[in-house]
């Protein structure tokens, strides 16, 4: 794209956002802080459940479809594990360790010998993920559970405009952003990471170079679901769980990537702050239509960018 | 696009050039094998035993046993197994002729129904007040278009994908409908949808009446089942089928793929949207639940239970759904049917990828080598004799 064209972009769909945020922040500071917030919260929560999936997605080209049961899965477990010894933070290594090993066995078992055949594994991911709905109700009943967070991340931070805003959402955010440079130094500057991403460029090529393919897969699938499972527990104790949240981070996990562009974790953390502030400034402002600003956007990108925003052909 | 505009795309691709193709593909040698020149009684005469060759015993057999079918059960089995199995079918029969010829597994066919049904709801008269009470002719005729427009412009946005993506981007798409009919109360009556839907009176006949339903639903049935057969070997079809196994090529061959693609969503959208019409008669109501995501992947499952290889599949699949949903009480407790339907799903996608047909084809085949076999068999043994 030249730079015209870029600029052309930037302007034509930044000024009348700017326009309206102007506007947003003259007539209710505080409405629109606290909206732009709850948006970055969720954009987080957003970026931690879809990194893990576009991961997989890149690497194995694998839709796995399971991906919000394994978010809901990570929450119920944690929360046992929570009530049971009283420690969020065993909590949430418990839905981050649960997760990642219900991936692990997913991929050894299931995913292993159906290498490339796509809509085949696309729908073994869906019944599987009808399965554990229906198995996780059948536990844990549709009652709505939430977590305790420690004490040193609840309550309220006094912040400018908003006067007070709750701390563990503001926790929340360090958490993912601090997850999201972990991600990065790992992809960035480890072997395995490296390995990884060599193996999103060219899988066979990898496997010619005389790495064994099959254990990175199984580490990547199982560090995707992991990150699935914590975000449950992270993303439960910021709201609840119950019945039916796996269906909704599955949507906005697909739109992140679709939005982001598959394969990219930067994309998806792109995609995820789109989504996430899109989402709450439309729950704000248009209550009605809200969920048409997710669609809109997702219909903008497809339409001009049909690989993503930070997406490859290929 | 307007429709001139559509039919110059379609003809730059398949009009020259399909035709030599299409005949040399497996049409029907009747197009070749008789002179222009056929008298009438000739003419009737080669239908006639163009028919003896094709329709075979089980042909008759299953067509007796549907037309029947009302006359031996309880009006309960004729609504809601019968009907219900054959409205599903029907919308599962649209995914079947895009996954199944078309290669584009679309998740959003149930959205297209759901369309159908709203627009229904909308134009005719129902419980809500939101209603416009229009005649019901008019209601549907606007529904059919909508919910086809609708599934044409579905199509036209997903097209730009391809495999894979296609399944995220028809998903999110339902979904989206979803949660804007459960937040629009202006238009869609949000949470609650429409209740109590009225369906047509015709001369007299109640068309909700398990009885008329059926044989409706049976017509539009067989109407969309010979349609998609006879498409699949009209020149649109063997382009469809071309693009689904190498798209490259056939765009090198000259055909506009984006084209016939669009088309066939278009074509799967007015099938769709028929169901979604017998669906909103036969359950009196539409709301958000009807195109919820579990709908989406019903759909989904129904489809490749039956198998995807032929027209008849989704008939089948959408019959073992239905019994097993009405009798899986029986079976299981009926909060599980989740697990259950999700269990042979599972199942019939990691061992029989093809669905029931493609166990109907393997045991078939299995049998013949049987016996193949066992006569093969008996005659070593003769001769060692």
């Amino acid at each position: 794209m030249s730079r015209f064209w870029r600029w052309f972009w930037v302007v034509a769909l930044g000024a009348p956002v700017a326009a309206l945020s102007v506007w947003g922040l003259v007539d209710n500071a505080k409405l629109f802080v606290t909206t732009a917030l709850n948006g970055l919260t969720l954009a987080a929560l957003y970026f931690l459940v879809a990194s893990g999936f576009t991961l997989v997605f890149g690497l194995m080209r694998n839709v796995n479809l399971a991906h919000g049961s394994l978010y809901l899965l990570g929450a119920y477990v944690g929360y046992v594990v929570g009530d049971k010894t009283g420690s969020w933070l065993l909590a949430v290594a418990a839905g981050f360790a649960s997760a990642a090993l219900f991936g692990l066995i997913l991929q050894v078992t299931v995913f292993r010998f159906m290498q490339g055949q796509d809509l085949r594994q696309t729908l073994v991911t869906i019944a599987l993920s009808i399965m554990l709905a229906d198995v996780l109700l059948w536990i844990f009943g549709g009652e709505i559970y939430q977590f305790d967070p420690p004490s040193w991340i609840f309550g309220r931070t006094p912040l400018p405009l908003v006067q007070v805003y709750p701390t563990y959402r503001l926790a929340l955010l360090v958490i993912s952003a601090a997850i999201g440079v972990v991600l990065w130094l790992f992809l960035n500057r480890t072997r395995v990471g490296m390995m990884i991403r060599a193996g999103v460029d060219d899988r066979a090529m990898l496997a010619a170079a005389g790495v064994n393919v099959q254990a990175v897969f199984a580490i990547t699938f199982a560090i995707g679901a992991g990150l699935a499972g914590f975000a449950g527990v992270v993303g439960g104790t910021a709201l609840s769980i119950a019945p039916g949240e796996d269906t909704r981070y599955q949507l906005a996990s697909l739109v992140v990537v679709i939005v982001g562009g598959m394969g990219s974790v930067v994309g998806a953390a792109i995609g995820a702050a789109l989504i996430g502030v899109a989402e709450q400034f439309g729950l704000a402002y248009a209550p009605t239509y809200s969920v048409v600003f997710t669609f809109v956007i997702m219909a903008l990108v497809l339409a001009f960018r049909p690989q993503g925003i930070l997406g490859r052909r290929g | 696009m307007s429709a001139s505009q559509w039919r110059k795309a379609m003809n730059a691709g398949a009009g020259r050039t399909a035709w030599p193709k299409a005949a040399a593909a497996p049409a029907p040698p009747r197009a070749a094998a008789w002179p222009a020149r056929g008298a009438a009684t000739r003419g009737s005469a080669r239908s006639l035993r163009w028919l003896g060759a094709r329709v075979r015993a089980r042909h008759v057999l299953v067509l007796l046993a549907v037309l029947a079918y009302p006359l031996l059960a309880p009006p309960f089995l004729t609504f809601q197994i019968g009907a219900q199995s054959l409205a599903l079918g029907l919308i599962a029969l649209s995914l079947t002729f895009l996954a199944g010829y078309g290669g584009m597994v679309s998740l959003a066919q149930m959205t297209v129904a759901g369309i159908a049904g709203y627009m229904y709801a909308i134009f005719a008269t129902s419980g809500t007040d939101i209603s416009l009470r229009w005649p019901w002719w008019l209601a549907v005729l606007l529904a059919l278009v909508i919910a086809t427009v609708c599934g044409t412009l579905i199509g036209w946005f997903s097209v730009r994908t391809e495999g894979i993506y296609t399944i995220m981007i028809t998903l999110a798409i339902g979904v989206a409908f979803f949660y804007l009919v459960q937040q629009n109360y202006s238009i869609f009556n949000g949470f609650q949808g429409f209740q109590s839907v009225k369906s047509p009176r015709v001369l007299g006949v109640e068309l909700r009446d398990p009885i008329p339903f059926y044989y409706l639903a049976l017509f539009w049935s067989l109407a969309g089942y010979f349609g998609v057969k006879y498409l699949l070997r009209a020149p649109f079809g063997v382009a469809l089928q071309g693009i689904r196994d190498n798209p490259r090529r056939m765009a090198a061959l000259g055909f506009n793929v984006t084209a016939h693609r669009v088309a066939a969503y278009a074509v799967a959208g007015f099938i769709a949207a028929i169901g979604g019409i017998l669906m909103v008669w036969y359950n009196g109501l539409v709301s958000p639940g009807s195109v919820g995501t579990s709908w989406l992947i019903n759909i989904l499952i129904i489809a490749v239970l039956g198998g995807m290889r032929h027209p008849i599949g989704p008939f089948i699949g959408a019959i073992v759904f239905v019994l097993l949903q009405n009798f899986a009480v029986d079976l299981v407790d009926r909060e599980r049917f989740n697990l259950l339907i999700g269990g042979i799903f599972l199942i019939i996608v990691l061992f029989s990828p093809d669905g029931l047909l493609g166990w109907w084809a393997g045991g078939a085949a299995r049998l013949r080598a049987a016996s193949a076999r066992g006569r093969w068999g008996r005659r070593v043994e003769t001769g060692e004799a």
